[in-house]
C-alpha cells in the first residue's frame, strides 16, 4: 500500500466480508503455529501446565457467568461475561493443547465435562462463590494480576502453542484487570457501604494468595498492582495469611463441586450431544 | 462513584447514571459512527462499557463517547427551513465529474 492512496488503504479489508458493515477479520492465534511438541520440553509436565491453566480459567468463567441476569446493571452483566468468554477461550486453547501433548488424544470437553472435583487444579480462589460485586471486583482484580504476570512470562515458552495461547491471553488479562482495578478503586473510594464490602472482599480473598505465589513466583507483581489499586482506592493492603493446601494439588473447598455438577450437567445427561 | 452525598434511595442513585451517546469508528471506515447508546457514572466507565458493548464481534478500533444532554440536535419542527431547500439543487453533487474507479469514499 502506497501513502497517497490513503483511501485505498483504509478501505482495505477483507475478502468475502463486504456484507458486513464493520468487517470481520477474526483472528485463529493458533494460526501458523507448530503443534509439534518439541524435543527437550517434557510432555506430561506441558499437559500439566496446560490443564492447570485451563481449570482456572474454565473455573472462573463459570463464577462470571453466574452474574448473568443478577449484574448491577446490564452493561456491566455484559462486561463480566464477556471476561468470563475470554477465559474460556483460553481453557478451550489450553484442553486442546493438554490433549495433543499427553498422547490421549481427549479433546477439550473431556477435561471439561467428564473429570470430577478432584482431578480439577485451579487455585482455590477461583472456585469461592460468587459472593457480591466488590468480592467478584477483587478476585478478578487478584486473579488477572496473577494470571497475566505468568502469562507474560509463558508468552516465551519453548512450546510454541502454549506460547501463542498467552500472548493472546495478556491482551486480554490486561484488559480484565484495568476493569476490575477501575471498579476496585470506584467502589472503595465510593460510599461508607461499598468501602466497608470492598475492604471485606479483600480480608476474604487473602488467605488464598498462598497458593498463588507457590504456584507461580510472581509475587511481586501483584503485590505492586495491589498496593497502586488499593491506594487509589482507600483500602488497607491484604494482611498475607497463607493457608495450607493448594488446589494445584486437588485439594479444593467444598464450593467446587457444585460448581462442577451444574456445568458438567448437561453434558454428562447427554454424552456427545451436538446441537 | 465519589459522590460525597449519599442517595437514601439507592435505586433512584444507580438510575442516575448518565446517557452517552457511543460513537465507533470501523476497521474500514473513514468516520466514527454513531452506534448506540450506554448509562455510565463517568467518562472512563463510558468508555469502558462501550468497548463491551458495542466492539465484542471485532467492529472498532477507535471509540468517542459523549454526554447525551451535550449534543445539540435539530428538531422535527425545523424540518421543513433545515433540509427542503436542498432538494433541488443537484449542482451541488459532484455527479456531473467521472469518479476514477480507485476512490470510494465519495
Amino acid at each position: 500500500m502506497s501513502d497517497d492512496h490513503v483511501y485505498l488503504s483504509l478501505a482495505e479489508g477483507h475478502e468475502d466480508d463486504t456484507r458486513w458493515a464493520y468487517g470481520t477479520g477474526f483472528e485463529d492465534p493458533l494460526h501458523g503455529v507448530d503443534t509439534t511438541v518439541l524435543e527437550g520440553v517434557a510432555a506430561d509436565l506441558l499437559a500439566a501446565d496446560c490443564v492447570a491453566l485451563a481449570d482456572d480459567a474454565l473455573v472462573s468463567a463459570q463464577r462470571l457467568a453466574e452474574w448473568t441476569t443478577r449484574a448491577p446493571e446490564l452493561e456491566e452483566e455484559v462486561a463480566l461475561a464477556n471476561i468470563g468468554l475470554d477465559l474460556l477461550g483460553q481453557a478451550r486453547l489450553l484442553y486442546a493443547r493438554a490433549g495433543q501433548v499427553d498422547g490421549t488424544g481427549r479433546g477439550e470437553d473431556a477435561y471439561a465435562y467428564f473429570r470430577d472435583a478432584d482431578d480439577f487444579r485451579n487455585v482455590r480462589l477461583a472456585e469461592l462463590p460468587v459472593g457480591d460485586f466488590a468480592f467478584s471486583a477483587v478476585r478478578l482484580l487478584v486473579l488477572s494480576s496473577w494470571r497475566l504476570a505468568h502469562f507474560e512470562e509463558l508468552s516465551s515458552h519453548p512450546d510454541p502453542v502454549l506460547a501463542a495461547v498467552a500472548a493472546k491471553g495478556v491482551k486480554e488479562l490486561t484488559y480484565h484487570r484495568q476493569y476490575a482495578a477501575e471498579w476496585v478503586v470506584r467502589l472503595g473510594d465510593g460510599t461508607d457501604e461499598s468501602h466497608r464490602r470492598t475492604r471485606r472482599a479483600m480480608e476474604q480473598v487473602a488467605p488464598y494468595f498462598g497458593e498463588l505465589f507457590t504456584a507461580y513466583d510472581v509475587r511481586d507483581e501483584v503485590v505492586a498492582v495491589l498496593r497502586q489499586v488499593t491506594e487509589a482506592a482507600g483500602l488497607p493492603m491484604p494482611v498475607y495469611r497463607p493457608l495450607t493446601g493448594t488446589g494445584r494439588d486437588g485439594e479444593h473447598t467444598e464450593h467446587l463441586a457444585p460448581l462442577l455438577a451444574e456445568l458438567q450437567s448437561v453434558a454428562r445427561a447427554h454424552p456427545g450431544a451436538t446441537w | 462513584m465519589s459522590d460525597s452525598t449519599p442517595d437514601p434511595t439507592a435505586e433512584t442513585a444507580r438510575g442516575d447514571w448518565p446517557l452517552y451517546e457511543v460513537f465507533v469508528r470501523g476497521k474500514r471506515g473513514l468516520n466514527h459512527v454513531h452506534v448506540g447508546s450506554l448509562h455510565a457514572a463517568d467518562d472512563t466507565m463510558a468508555l469502558t462499557h462501550a468497548r463491551d458493548l458495542y466492539t465484542r464481534r471485532n467492529e472498532g478500533v477507535s471509540i468517542w463517547v459523549v454526554r447525551s444532554e451535550h449534543i445539540a440536535a435539530s428538531t422535527r419542527d425545523e424540518k421543513d427551513p433545515f433540509f427542503a431547500p436542498s432538494a433541488d439543487k443537484v449542482y451541488r453533487h459532484p455527479t456531473f465529474y467521472d469518479i476514477p474507479e480507485d476512490v470510494p469514499h465519495i
